[in-house]
């Protein structure tokens, strides 16, 4: 059973709700945020956005500097209703700091950000009331029941006891945790203890829900389970804002990403258009036996449009990497492996920055 | 499908302070009985080893007691102040600096509606209950120990409470800035425990040194001390009780004002 209802009914509810938005501008000063009867999840927070942006976040030239350290440094973002929205970047890249400015609990430093189409200087409680936060942390009681996490959650949002009840039992079932629904969370795995910390994020019905390196420091089997959970969730209608710096989590979860280096935003597009745009289709990865690759620099003289060093292997970028990996042979070049691979975000991030994402 | 899915999607309003206390009171349904235990043999122990142990040394010294009382009628009051001012360090201190660092409570607090000073007064009135319930536990034992000499004893019981809760507020503040918790311990000992002994519970304050009696007199817990005892022993002086009770209220107001800004600046950068 879906963890709502209304939502599995409409698969395609990021389409439909662009053109109610418009529909129901009218109420879009309600206060009490409640959803007129029967729309899709997406609705009031479509409804809520600024007329003709359609953004549900907007942030033009972002800033946020902690003392002498910038960690945004003028980022310009939007994230449509119904979207996957990643950011993707090195530990460092600014990532983090730019979700705790969209999740209202860290004031910019400079720059407009509307979330919701609000200030969130001016209006942070009513915008973290629509909100959904996966932390990168988990900031669960650990000495509670998996169900008392819920119920004590809901209950800040001022949800009624009732409905708090009721919606940890959809909720339970939605993160494969019914079972385990009045065990403590202490000695939980990391992979229940994260889908634990979905489900209490979605205990508000949120417009956007924002995760925070989702499945960092889970294992891939864990990591998969997530997936599918995200996966259902986007496929309901709701719109994902998430960070990471596993390429294959932005190419799987993300319909549009950007890439952040240094507080920058360095590209963005679809996983696809800036594989497309940034790197050749193919690449051949040689592995010699040397401490130094770039002494073999001159053996594939020519073959790639590009090649990258990495202290293991040489990358080379190329349209065929059969043809390319025969050229390589016929020269009499014999590394200890050589593997042809389509070319992923990792190889975008690679070109752009000069360095690998996970080191 | 399921038309009947739409009700209050969003709240009208956030859950306010008292959603942070219910929480706060569920983690405590799981370790309440420990402490209703320990609530109550404490001040039994106090009572029997102070009161009536070093009692039965005092009482039959010269002055037959301390300002024409037995001793255990003199302690009471000093030991159940000095409870309520335990309880209250001990619900301000760890349990602060878990939520803020271990945890992590507060962070998943602040992603919701809630302020800071939801959190704030959300904790403090879980420790209000926690303060209150040891209090009345202790007037319990202490009353039919016979220590209660006067129905203004009554009053004694929110008077250890406001003096907990003054200083409450500033052990609080002083949790929310710390960066581990080896503060935590030495205030224990620095601060709390000489306070305890030295600030009229056990002894008059007449009995220290001259110059550290005006020491005794700026510690919350002295103010709460002496007016617990006044009330039950039954001499009741409103003037000074009205002193007693402005200035914990000074202490509560000016620590809660500075916990609210310690933890926003901790928490909202």
């Amino acid at each position: 059973m879906p963890y709502r209802s209304s939502r599995a009914s409409e698969p395609t509810a990021s389409q439909s709700t662009a053109s109610q938005s418009t529909a129901s501008q009218s109420d879009g000063s309600r206060s009490d945020g409640s959803r007129p009867d029967g729309s899709p999840p997406g609705a009031p927070a479509s409804g809520r956005a600024p007329q003709g942006t359609g953004s549900l976040i907007s942030a033009r030239g972002l800033v946020k500097t902690f003392g002498e350290f910038t960690a945004v440094d003028g980022i310009d973002v939007d994230v449509r209703p119904g979207e996957a929205f990643g950011f993707l970047g090195p530990n460092g890249a600014g990532k983090s700091s730019t979700m705790r400015m969209i999740g209202c609990v860290s004031p910019p430093t400079a720059g407009r950000l509307r979330i919701l189409g609000m200030d969130p200087a001016s209006q942070g409680p009513q915008i973290r009331a629509r909100l959904g936060v996966v932390p990168q942390r988990d900031s669960l009681d650990e000495e509670l029941t998996v169900e008392e996490n819920i119920w004590v959650y809901g209950r800040y949002f001022g949800l009624p006891r009732s409905v708090v009840r009721r919606r940890a039992t959809e909720l339970l079932e939605f993160a494969q945790l019914s079972e385990r629904a009045g065990s403590v969370v202490e000695p939980l795995s990391g992979g229940m203890k994260r889908r634990l910390t979905i489900a209490r994020a979605l205990v508000n019905e949120p417009s956007i829900l924002l995760l925070d390196e989702p499945t960092t420091g889970l294992d891939p089997q864990a990591r998969h389970v997530l997936w599918d959970r995200l996966f259902r969730l986007k496929r309901e209608g709701v719109t994902l804002v998430l960070t990471t710096h596993y390429m294959d989590e932005a190419e799987q979860l993300c319909d549009r990403l950007v890439v952040m280096d240094h507080g920058r935003i360095v590209a963005q597009g679809s996983p696809r258009s800036l594989i497309e745009e940034h790197s050749t289709r193919e690449v051949l990865e040689l592995r010699f036996d040397a401490d130094d690759h770039s002494r073999h620099l001159a053996d594939v003289d020519g073959i790639a449009e590009r090649v990258e060093v990495l202290p293991d292997r040489l990358l080379l970028y190329v349209a065929d990497g059969e043809a390319a990996q025969g050229e390589v042979a016929r020269r009499g070049v014999e590394p200890l492996s050589a593997l042809v691979r389509r070319s992923t975000l990792e190889d975008v991030f690679l070109h752009l920055t000069g360095r690998t994402l996970v080191d | 499908m399921a038309p009947a899915q739409v009700e209050v999607a969003h709240p009208t309003a956030h859950g306010g302070w008292w959603s942070v206390t219910a929480h706060w009171l569920t983690k405590y349904r799981r370790v309440w009985f420990g402490t209703a235990v320990s609530s109550f043999l404490t001040p039994l122990l106090y009572l029997a080893g102070m009161g009536y142990g070093l009692g039965a040394l005092v009482d039959s010294g010269a002055s037959g007691g301390i300002g024409g009382v037995p001793y255990v009628v003199f302690v009471a009051p000093g030991v159940l102040a000095a409870t309520a001012l335990q309880v209250a360090t001990g619900e301000t201190t760890f349990s602060v600096i878990g939520s803020i660092k271990w945890d992590r409570l507060y962070h998943g607090m602040l992603a919701t509606p809630l302020d800071v000073r939801d959190a704030v007064v959300g904790h403090l009135t879980f420790v209000l209950v926690r303060v209150a319930s040891a209090s009345v536990v202790f007037m319990l034992v202490a009353a039919l120990l016979g220590t209660v000499r006067s129905p203004w004893g009554l009053l004694a019981l929110p008077m250890a409470v406001l003096g907990g809760m003054a200083f409450a507020s500033c052990t609080y503040a002083f949790s929310a800035g710390l960066t581990n918790d080896q503060g935590i311990t030495l205030m224990f000992r620095f601060v709390v425990t000489p306070m305890t002994l030295f600030s009229g519970t056990f002894f008059p304050i007449e009995q220290l040194p001259g110059w550290l009696q005006p020491v005794a007199w700026a510690t919350p817990l002295w103010h709460a001390v002496d007016a617990c005892r006044a009330f039950m022993t039954g001499r009741v002086d409103v003037a000074s009780v009205a002193v007693h009770v402005l200035y914990l209220l000074v202490w509560l107001v000016a620590g809660y004002v500075v916990a609210v800004r310690v933890l926003r600046r901790r928490m909202v950068v």
